[in-house]
């Protein structure tokens, strides 16, 4: 591909990045677009499996979520650079900081899905149980979502150029993983919503991506290149293979639809740690800042306001 | 609502890279004001006299060094030789709309009675947002620390009537430290003259109020294209963006509880 491709000319300081590359390490980061994504449409589809009467895919879904946000909040502690003080983030609350909103958002996200899980395992405080599922199963959506907000809200050129795509990518990579949860640890009977979410989530989650490719322009490259590229190639093939595998031999075969879950959940994090090396890889090359900044002020200049 | 608007003056640098001599002065009284520590590395870069590379944690003002094959006009003797020799003194912008004080989430970032923009040190937690979010790639965070540090513009000196350390020490005025808005008016007045002095190519940078920031509290007067020192040509807050991005991640949280609602719908197939 990058045979064909035409070079852009431009000047830089000793070809040096303008931008800092991300802090963020990609364990702990990417690894918390994955997990917070399965998490939050987890909690959508448990609540869903709850209230039409499918009580082994709540039960799962409930755990795996409570599982997915533990690992969430260990991830984000972890990564800060002096995590004694991550209750910093809970001094102020900031509309213009998605980092702020996402720490409320987990902070109420994280006990309902506690507690459903809790009251489903214990059977203490039904009726509370359920209560907390839907408000899990609510919030669960703003938690699969804002992520996306979260990386596109930097100076970052692949993560801010796709910002009006890459939330359709990551609700869909969740829907995704949330899928491949039930079908890997519900019996068959009751694992027809989560075929449907998987099918659904990598429909939307391929055919949003594309999209995102596309609009990113120069910075769209770091989707195709090196690991990031890989990573990527990787994540389609296995979400639209583990979706269609889930949704044909999945539905009889309890092995098959096992492993339709795995390859799916897989497929879902893969593309989170896709975009989130892309977008590291957007920041190394000084192209990316300086060759879209050159032709928009150039385009500035031709139209005089 | 800012303290300009109270009243007070916005205070700001302008850097005329015209008469930077690159002593790095700026540089060693920053560091030394600031009880920096030092980066770690005495290494050699190979890039003309700049073995500083970038703004960071541990580098507040960068002198960067750039040697060109281009004759600089002269009043005096028609052309100089074959090479020019570009040196400007880097800092951070101190933004009127700054990213990473948007995206800050501890309130660590703040903005000043002086309308710059200062880290506290006492609560930041390292999350490296603001690292993420400059246009420029000024903030870093020290390893070993992590925490992230950036140019305070010596919120401690100016505060008892005193200028910023590298102001204090530059032995040319090329950084000039007073209010934004009679900085403004020298840095225009300086333009004019080296434009009749026959440099076109003398223009100003940041120092724009419609800019994608807003304009910067630190601006430069620049010989080249800002991509040539390393400044990114029309850098934009990305907060700018943040409604446009609220609003899509609503839509795609909708579409997500409306899409896995709908997996529930219809006949039990078991």
């Amino acid at each position: 591909m990058s045979k064909h491709r035409h070079e852009p000319t431009f000047t830089s300081y000793y070809g040096r990045p303008i931008l800092k590359e991300p802090t963020w390490e990609p364990l702990d980061i990417a690894g918390y677009l994955f997990t917070g994504g399965l998490a939050g449409a987890s909690s959508i589809l448990a609540a869903g499996a709850e209230l039409t009467g499918r009580p082994r895919l709540a039960r799962t879904t409930k755990l795996g979520a409570l599982v997915a946000i533990s690992v969430s909040a260990v991830a984000l502690v972890h990564d800060l650079g002096k995590p004694s003080r991550f209750y910093n983030m809970l001094r102020v609350a900031k509309p213009t900081s998605p980092m702020s909103m996402g720490s409320w958002l987990l902070t109420a996200y994280g006990p309902l899905a506690a507690a459903t899980a809790a009251s489903d395992v214990t059977g203490i405080a039904p009726g509370v149980g359920r209560a907390a599922g839907l408000g899990a199963g609510v919030l669960g959506s703003g938690v699969a979502s804002y992520t996306a907000v979260l990386i596109a809200d930097t100076a970052v050129p692949a993560w801010h150029e796709s910002r009006k795509q890459l939330p359709f990518v990551f609700v869909g990579s969740a829907a995704t993983a949330a899928g491949g949860l039930g079908l890997l640890t519900a019996p068959c009977a009751e694992a027809g919503p989560a075929r449907r979410a998987a099918l659904g989530g990598a429909a939307l989650e391929l055919a949003a991506s594309n999209a995102m490719e596309h609009a990113a322009g120069l910075a769209g490259e770091t989707f195709h290149d090196g690991k990031a590229g890989m990573m990527l190639r990787a994540a389609k093939a296995l979400t639209a293979g583990g979706a269609l595998l889930g949704a044909t031999l999945g539905r009889r075969s309890r092995a098959a639809a096992a492993v339709s879950g795995a390859v799916l959940l897989a497929g879902s994090a893969l593309t989170r740690f896709g975009i989130f090396e892309a977008g590291r890889a957007s920041t190394l090359d000084p192209k990316y800042t300086v060759v879209p900044q050159r032709e928009r002020l150039e385009q500035k200049e031709a139209v005089p306001s | 609502m800012t303290t300009t608007n109270l009243g007070m003056p916005r205070m700001g640098f302008f850097t005329d890279t015209s008469v930077c001599i690159g002593c790095k002065a700026c540089e060693v009284a920053c560091k030394e004001w600031n009880a920096i520590p030092s980066d770690g590395k005495l290494e050699l870069t190979g890039e003309s006299f700049d073995n500083t590379s970038a703004l960071g944690a541990n580098t507040w003002r960068h002198v960067a060094f750039i040697e060109q094959d281009k004759p600089i006009p002269s009043p005096d003797q028609g052309n100089s030789p074959d090479v020019r020799w570009l040196m400007a003194s880097d800092v951070c912008k101190h933004c009127t709309h700054a990213a990473c004080l948007d995206v800050c989430p501890t309130g660590a970032l703040f903005r000043t009675e002086f309308d710059t923009v200062v880290v506290q040190q006492d609560v930041c937690n390292g999350c490296g947002y603001c690292v993420s979010a400059c246009p420029y790639g000024v903030l870093g965070q020290r390893e070993g620390d992590g925490r992230v540090f950036k140019c305070t513009m010596c919120y401690d000196r100016i505060g008892v009537g005193q200028e910023p350390a590298c102001a204090k020490a530059c032995p040319t005025k090329s950084i000039q430290f007073g209010e934004l808005n009679e900085l403004r008016d020298r840095a225009q007045q300086r333009v004019d003259e080296l434009h009749a002095q026959g440099l076109h190519e003398a223009k100003l940078y940041g120092e724009s109020p419609d800019d994608g920031v807003g304009g910067n509290g630190a601006f430069f007067l620049l010989l080249d294209e800002p991509e040539t020192y390393g400044l990114p040509p029309d850098p934009v807050v990305t907060t700018r963006d943040l409604p446009q991005m609220w609003k899509h991640a609503a839509m795609a949280a909708g579409t997500l509880l409306a899409g896995l609602a709908a997996t529930f719908v219809g006949r039990r197939q078991k």
